[in-house]
């Protein structure tokens, strides 16, 4: 009699709680193995730094791993939401597994926030949020470097992935606008062990600078592989080659490679003016104390940055509904629309129910390899 | 396309395939001698690869921790087979081989790998640690089913190939890493220049392939691996342990492996698993010289490393189904040929 009593209060007492504190429950599925390893490290290793409350409620993380396959992600999606009630989604690291969560979003109403930059319309892709930059935000920075310095041919060459795909195509957007012609489309993939075809197809083509569409260091095999050629104009990469095993890899046969990237890479030495900078600074020295010097990178930034645009919109949202529930979950995606200059480490982000990432020229600075170190171009 | 754009890609061909074809004779020879398709064959470059950037670097590779833990669960099973047997005598032997050796083997080596030595001596305990690796994956996985069918022994090779890449990512990260040429010199031959790296590259699988025809020709052990490739029951019937046999081929298999890791390794970027992908074009290059014998193996590959090379420079979006695709009319060929052979008739 006593027992039943004292477990029918203890079961009263643990459903009291969970709706007194109700957290709210952030799902991630990431790739931290398979062959997006190299970048899903990073974002993952960005949540051990995230804070346990945002708005002034506590925050819950769990964190499944994809092994960088869309059918993965997709699976641990739609797990984190009809298991564990997720009030938010985050991930994953490679275009297609995106692609896949934001269908699974859509399907089930959870908003959620993308950590690559998938090129999706709000109006069909009405609960996914796109942190990172827009490539062609990205490639603008190049494109206006170029025109600046004369480029009339460009020569590109990128990862046969969707990634590659995704530059290319922000690479011949600006051709237009800024007066050049893309005139190869070569590709390689990661894990080749030779470009020499791709680069002699450059060569023979004779552009003025060349685009690399890879990532990491995978970047540095076409780049290498031009200058043993004695190619001899400027080679241009993208935001997700700018890392330090990139130069480390490349060593002085990538001096002089030009890259976009977010403010975040070099905080030190932007001007005490720019709204980023403390953000970027504080996360910079916080992951580097945890995961070593020089270990700074873009991706442990996307995380960041949508850890706090969530943090942005949560007081909005909890003004109308619990967490824990599809109101919340519906006025968080309202809040999201709405939030007004969130600070993060990549840029300042306003985004509006026709733009669902925000941000604009303030997210993108460029970097040049410098005696071994990516430098801030002034 | 030019003369001299040509010659570039004949150059570049070559050096692939040259690899290629290594590792297409250490596919074919651990197939022959044990039926096992052998998956993992390309952690061994990754292996090698990874572990010669680090020790120049002047880090540890992580190398060490599963050749002694590898070496370490070998010796239970075979230790706890001898008790078994009362077996005592060969308590030492195992004890010698799969504890004090690879254990010798690690403390060297972290003893080494801060002291950055001489890049000759690096590659020695490169050897040192990836070799030995070999005959213990074998002692571990593949021994105790000796006799399965082939279909098994090919699911084994497969969990061992996730494991070993698994392991590889824990204790290499997921970024490429890259060594430094052993020569950074660069010959001129016409219009041509040819890097020592890929001339060492050639030059070093021809001498393997000479090396492995020596073998096999002229020392016992080469015919008893001959003899148990040729019939398994009749070359235990005259005498010859098949455990060893099959130990052995792995040992050559991890050889043939580092060293082409070895040699890739200031060619190229390598992650931790990128050498399965070079493995696989190494199994592709066997199965265009039929899966039969040694030479039509590494003539295929060399035609494989070609292909690609060739590919690369007209489709390179396509290079890898240009590559892939090349296989399917010689499986044909080979299934309208031979006749059909039971699994079980041994």
């Amino acid at each position: 009699m006593n027992r039943s009593l004292a477990i029918a209060l203890l079961a009263a007492g643990a459903l009291g709680a969970t709706a007194a504190h109700a957290d709210v429950t952030v799902g991630v599925t990431l790739g931290a193995t398979g062959p997006g390893a190299s970048l899903g490290i990073h974002y993952k290793n960005a949540f051990q730094l995230m804070p346990k409350t945002l708005g002034g409620q506590p925050v819950k993380y769990i964190i499944l791993e994809d092994g960088s396959d869309a059918t993965n992600a997709g699976k641990n999606a739609r797990k984190l939401i009809s298991e564990d009630n997720v009030d938010v989604i985050m991930g994953s690291n490679g275009v297609p597994s995106s692609l896949q969560i934001a269908q699974v979003a859509t399907e089930t109403q959870t908003p959620y926030l993308c950590l690559t930059p998938i090129n999706v319309k709000p109006d069909q892709y009405k609960w996914t949020f796109s942190v990172p930059q827009p490539t062609e935000l990205m490639m603008s920075a190049v494109a206006e470097h170029m025109k600046k310095h004369g480029v009339k041919t460009v020569g590109f060459i990128g990862f046969s992935d969707a990634w590659g795909d995704l530059m290319y195509k922000a690479t011949e957007h600006w051709a237009q606008k800024y007066g050049y012609k893309v005139v190869t489309n070569e590709r390689y993939a990661r894990a080749d062990t030779s470009v020499t075809g791709q680069v002699l197809k450059i060569m023979a083509a004779n552009p003025d600078a060349v685009v690399v569409g890879g990532s990491g260091t995978g970047g540095a095999l076409p780049h290498i592989a031009l200058v043993d050629r004695g190619y001899k104009g400027t080679i241009y990469h993208n935001h997700g080659t700018v890392n330090a095993e990139f130069i480390k890899v490349g060593g002085k046969k990538v001096e002089g490679a030009i890259a976009p990237t977010g403010p975040l890479i070099v905080p030190e030495e932007l001007p005490a003016s720019n709204p980023v900078k403390k953000v970027a600074l504080d996360f910079t020295t916080r992951y580097e104390k945890s995961f070593g010097a020089g270990s700074r990178n873009a991706f442990a930034g996307y995380s960041a940055d949508a850890v706090h645009l969530l943090g942005a919109a949560i007081p909005a949202a909890m003004k109308k509904a619990k967490p824990g529930t599809p109101q919340f979950r519906a006025a968080l995606r309202d809040a999201l629309e709405h939030v007004k200059n969130v600070v993060g480490t990549h840029g300042v982000y306003n985004p509006t129910p026709e733009n669902h990432n925000g941000e604009d020229e303030r997210a993108r600075v460029l970097v040049r390899v410098e005696n071994g170190k990516w430098r801030l171009m002034k | 396309m030019n003369a001299d754009i040509f010659l570039w890609l004949v150059q570049d061909g070559v050096t692939n395939g040259a690899i290629y074809a290594l590792l297409a004779l250490a596919l074919l020879l651990v197939f022959a001698v044990t039926r096992v398709i052998f998956v993992p064959q390309g952690e061994f470059i990754t292996y090698a690869a990874l572990s010669l950037s680090l020790l120049e670097a002047g880090r540890t590779p992580g190398t060490i921790y599963i050749l002694a833990v590898g070496g370490l669960a070998a010796a239970a099973i075979d230790g706890y087979a001898a008790l078994r047997e009362r077996a005592w005598r060969r308590l030492p032997r195992i004890a010698a081989l799969y504890i004090v050796l690879p254990l010798a083997i690690a403390f060297l080596v972290a003893w080494a790998a801060p002291r950055k030595l001489d890049q000759w001596i690096q590659v020695l305990l490169v050897l040192a640690m990836v070799v030995p690796l070999g005959p213990i994956v074998y002692r571990i996985a593949f021994q105790p089913l000796a006799n399965a069918s082939v279909l098994v022994l090919f699911i084994v090779s497969m969990a061992v190939h996730y494991i070993l890449s698994g392991l590889s990512l824990v204790f290499f990260g997921g970024e490429g890493l890259r060594s430094s040429p052993f020569w950074d010199a660069r010959f001129k031959l016409g219009v041509v220049e040819i890097s020592a790296q890929s001339l060492f590259v050639v030059a070093a699988s021809l001498l393997l392939i000479v090396g492995l025809w020596l073998l096999f020709e002229h020392s016992i052990y080469g015919k008893a691996l001959r003899a148990t490739a040729i019939n398994r029951v009749g070359a235990r019937l005259v005498g010859i342990p098949t455990a060893l046999t099959g130990q052995l081929s792995f040992l050559l298999a991890a050889f043939i492996g580092a060293v082409s890791g070895i040699l890739i390794s200031s060619i190229t970027t390598l992650y931790y698993d990128t050498g399965f992908l070079i493995g696989l074009k190494g199994f592709v290059g066997a199965i265009l010289g039929g899966m039969a014998s040694y030479p039509l193996a590494a003539a295929g590959a060399l035609v494989l490393g070609l292909l690609e090379s060739f590919s690369s420079f007209w489709a390179s979006a396509f290079k890898e189904v240009i590559v892939f695709t090349s296989i399917i009319p010689m499986l044909v060929w080979l299934s309208l040929r031979s006749r059909h052979v039971e699994e079980d008739e041994e």
